[in-house]
């Protein structure tokens, strides 16, 4: 199974390459221009999009990178993994008449790429108002949080428990799908505003209370923990994966030493484990199943990644709950499914097992993608936080505020947070908005 | 009865059997010189040789005119074109420093008694232009009607290099230039005699009037256009360049086609010109020669597009003209050049009591808003943006074409953004109907224009000023304006 490196860098080239200057051009004339545009409307962090494209038309890729960085300093990162099918090109009016909408990510990218290149900085830091605030987590919620109040001349420090900054956005999307010295690049130039990242160090509730004292106001964006356990037994057992652990891997190992099994099976019908399987593939697995306990109706992963995974040789078991894993000598060998029956449409309906239907799919390598559970231990030791019955932290929507006094939240932590990095962005943006209210209030009286 | 009725048909409105694919005949004769099309190549670098003329010829061209000769052979620039691309288009327009033939004159002569030699049924046409002195143009018109050339064209048109020279536009741009060489050329020429118009004037109909006082036996029109294509924003130096310099050259190209088919229409309705007309200006299309055509050309003349392209364009433009003219039942050119000339009336000629507004098909838009910013900022302020739920806006369209798709367990649709969808529509008390908004739409067929009817009799402007005179009738309010 040794392959080469360069051979798994192969396999691994992006899925939506670059666009030269010419395609650029060309893509960039198919764009009407609309008024009040669908696109814009439908991206998290709206964009202006017709301008953008404009100005890639009119030979402007720089002018056009700012209008892009403006509205989401993640732009490079989100025009490479945002899921724009189901965002600004599933808006886009050149679906209805053309069912080809123009390729609004692939010339976000080309600008973004071409302003990065000529290593244009857009952004200063304001002059200083004297206020600082503390920003925990270096995800992309937390990162741009940070950025639009370092523009207005807040100081900022941001707490990051982990080695690398930049969340999920650099380790916890396929390499396929994002490169890992692109987002590290990219969270350089977020930070490089003046931003003090302070990295390994963990904030528990004691260390939070401290911070909400020190600072004039606080912002959460720790995001979530572990993956959700199956509950089932022999989880425990050698070869069995959390699905982000699994994808950490394609961004902190050279590919080549990732581990991945011959038969890898992938359990859960979210976007991650679409990613793990469609990794799983690239790292060598002979076979790659995903098994869903749903059917496709009900299932969240979107349908151009599903299709893409499918073309790519990943076979998909429809209502299959796992009921053990089996294994010998302490490693995975297989999981134990029984069919589903499902009463109901979609997501609502409900499950049963359907008596005698089991079947085992042999594996020698088993990935839980089941989503993420919240960090119940940090977020339930802050006095007077309040949580929803899930366990993501109440926020208003329209300034990031929490029930705590100055404790700001955005990105995955927070409740009716939508899991891609664009979300993630906006919510930092509306909480930096509803930061910066508070304090300059602050700052007049 | 069924004898009647077969002669009623075909004393109808000449309308042919339209039994299968036939040949239309194309050919048309143009001041007695026979051609088994309309359409030639102009004066121009596609006819600078032997070796161009036979390719043009084989790839079925029905005339051509040869670039214009004149007694010694001048020397260009590097570079000499310069072109306007358009979004992504490329030369939209283009533009050339390039004078008239750089051969010496024997050799062209020459050549064009062999490329009569071998294409007698094509239409070979000499455009020439010399000194301002009548023993000069008497030679070259000699020399030149020997040489077996079907007919004279003379260049008084060149906008650029020649005309300080004294030739060209310098002559072209003085009635009694033109009128004075004219007849020189006439003095001598045994052929027919085109004059090529200069646009580079006031009032083109005052050089054509010259040109026939002079005794001209046709005219072709337009030359080229004054213009600077642009400037290279890195060196300052204008486009085209020759060393850091550039000087005026001459336009043409599908972007100046408006400024032909009028100055087309002018000749064309001038009682004092009355010649037959050869139209030249932004042809690239079948529909763009049709349209000189209608307005009066009996030929038309093209060299942009087989710049471009090449001599192969011909037969799209064969092609679309004998389609065109069988769905029309029309069965020789004759039966519609000039058609539209009557229809280029003084505006204050028009109709002020003729009313269209315009109307939005809501199944066919795609919601992209042009028309409405293109009204709102540009126009008369008459269209409705209405915020429509994506849930309603799909009811709405139930059964007219799926708008949505289906990822992720979600319903998305196509336009929509943030839960809603525009949705325009014409606010018809207010719009003027003035096109605009069916003119940027992106949707082929989604606004039309549709009549209104006014209930009122048809009144021009001068009717208007008449009959406020005499107290007949109201002042017309003026439209309501936000």
């Amino acid at each position: 199974m040794a392959q080469s490196l360069k051979d798994m860098q192969v396999r691994f080239a992006e899925t939506h390459p670059p666009l030269s200057e010419a395609q650029a051009a060309v893509e960039a004339a198919r764009c009407l221009y609309c008024y009040d545009a669908p696109c814009t409307r439908a991206c998290p962090t709206h964009i202006d999009i017709p301008r953008f494209i404009r100005q890639i038309l009119h030979s402007d890729p720089v002018g056009s990178a700012k209008t892009i960085l403006d509205a989401n300093i993640f732009g490079g990162s989100c025009a490479r993994v945002c899921p724009t099918e189901v965002l600004c090109e599933g808006a886009c009016v050149e679906q209805t008449q053309l069912k080809q909408p123009v390729r609004i990510g692939a010339l976000q990218r080309f600008a973004c790429d071409t302003a990065y290149e000529e290593s244009r900085d857009f952004y200063g830091a304001g002059a200083p108002t004297g206020r600082s605030v503390a920003v925990v987590g270096a995800g992309p919620a937390g990162l741009t949080c940070a950025h639009e109040l370092c523009k207005r001349g807040h100081r900022v420090v941001v707490f990051e428990a982990g080695k690398v900054a930049g969340g999920l956005n650099t380790l916890g999307i396929a390499a396929h799908k994002q490169d890992t010295a692109f987002a590290l690049g990219e969270v350089d130039r977020v930070t490089g505003i003046g931003i003090d990242l302070r990295l390994k160090q963990r904030i528990n509730g004691a260390n939070l209370a401290k911070l909400l004292e020190e600072y004039d106001a606080v912002f959460l964006g720790v995001g979530l923990g572990k993956t959700a356990a199956l509950g089932i037994p022999g989880e425990e057992l050698k070869g069995v994966w959390e699905s982000l652990d699994f994808i950490f891997q394609t961004h902190t190992k050279p590919l080549n030493k990732c581990e991945v099994g011959r038969r890898v099976v992938v359990i859960g019908g979210g976007n991650t484990a679409i990613d793990a399987a469609r990794a799983a593939i690239r790292l060598g697995a002979e076979h790659v199943t995903i098994a869903y306990r749903r059917d496709g109706n009900a299932m969240p992963a979107f349908r151009h990644e599903l299709d893409g995974a499918v073309a790519e040789g990943v076979q998909v078991e429809w209502q299959a709950m796992p009921s053990r894993m089996v294994g010998r000598a302490g490693r995975v060998t297989g999981v134990r499914f029984s069919r589903s029956r499902l009463d109901g449409k979609g997501r609502k309906a409900k499950l049963t097992r359907v008596r005698g239907s089991e079947f085992t799919l042999a594996a020698d390598m088993v990935v839980k993608a089941l989503g993420q559970e919240p960090l119940l231990d940090l977020l339930g030791a802050v006095s007077g936080l309040k949580l929803t019955a899930n366990g993501r932290v109440a926020v208003d929507g329209k300034t990031g505020a929490t029930s705590v006094p100055k404790l700001f939240a955005g990105g995955d932590a927070m409740s009716g947070a939508r899991e891609e990095v664009v979300n993630a962005v906006e919510s930092g943006k509306i909480a930096a908005a509803g930061i910066h209210r508070m304090i300059s209030v602050q700052v007049k009286s | 009865m069924k004898a009647k009725r077969a002669s009623k048909n075909g004393n109808g409105a000449g309308r042919p059997k339209t039994n299968g694919w036939q040949a239309v005949d194309l050919s048309v004769e143009f001041c007695g010189v026979r051609s088994p099309n309309p359409f030639w190549l102009a004066s121009a670098p596609p006819t600078n040789s032997e070796y161009q003329v036979r390719r043009a010829f084989e790839a079925g061209w029905g005339g051509a005119v040869w670039k214009t000769l004149t007694d010694e052979p001048i020397v260009n620039t590097a570079s000499r074109y310069g072109a306007v691309d358009y979004d992504g288009r490329k030369v939209m327009g283009l533009n050339n420093i390039e004078l008239i033939t750089d051969r010496p004159l024997d050799v062209n002569l020459r050549e064009i008694s062999n490329v009569k030699r071998d294409f007698p049924d094509r239409a070979l046409f000499v455009s020439l232009m010399v000194e301002s002195k009548r023993e000069t143009w008497h030679g070259i018109v000699k020399r030149t009607q020997d040489a077996g050339a079907d007919g004279i064209e003379l260049n008084f048109g060149c906008p650029h290099g020649m005309s300080e020279r004294g030739m060209g536009a310098a002559v072209g741009q003085v009635p009694d230039y033109t009128c004075m060489v004219v007849e020189w050329v006439k003095e001598v020429a045994s052929v027919p005699v085109i004059v090529k118009l200069t646009p580079n004037i006031t009032d083109i109909r005052a050089i054509g009037r010259a040109a026939r006082r002079g005794g001209a036996d046709a005219i072709s029109l337009i030359n080229t256009i004054n213009s600077i294509m642009g400037i290279d924003l890195d060196t300052f130096a204008p486009r085209p360049q020759v060393a850091g310099y550039g000087s005026h050259g001459g336009y043409c190209g599908p972007a100046v086609k408006p400024i032909a088919l009028n100055m087309v229409s002018q000749i064309a309705s001038d009682p004092g010109i009355g010649l037959p007309i050869s139209g030249i200006g932004g042809i690239q299309a079948w529909q763009d020669a049709l349209e000189h055509m209608l307005l009066g050309a009996t030929t038309t003349q093209v060299c942009t597009a087989v710049m471009h392209y090449g001599f192969r364009i011909v037969q799209q433009l064969i092609d679309g003209l004998s389609g065109w003219m069988r769905t029309k039942g029309f069965t020789t050119p004759r039966d519609f050049i000039g058609k539209s000339v009557g229809r280029i009336a003084d505006w204050g000629d028009l109709d002020l009591n003729y009313k269209v507004v315009a109307e939005i098909d809501p199944l066919t838009c795609i919601n992209c808003g042009l028309c409405y910013i293109a009204c709102e900022d540009g126009c008369h302020q008459s269209i409705d943006r209405e915020a429509v739920d994506e849930v309603d806006f799909l009811k709405r369209m139930k059964g007219h074409g799926d708008r949505t798709f289906v990822s992720g367990a979600q319903r998305f649709v196509h336009g929509s953004g943030d839960g809603y969808v525009n949705v325009y529509s014409i606010k018809q008390d207010t719009c003027v109907g003035c096109n605009m908004c069916s003119l940027v739409c992106p949707v082929e067929g989604c606004i039309t224009m549709k009549p209104v009817d006014t209930g009122k009799p048809k009144m021009s402007w001068r009717e208007y000023q008449r009959m406020l005179s005499e107290g007949r009738i109201e002042k017309i309010q003026p439209p309501v304006h936000v």
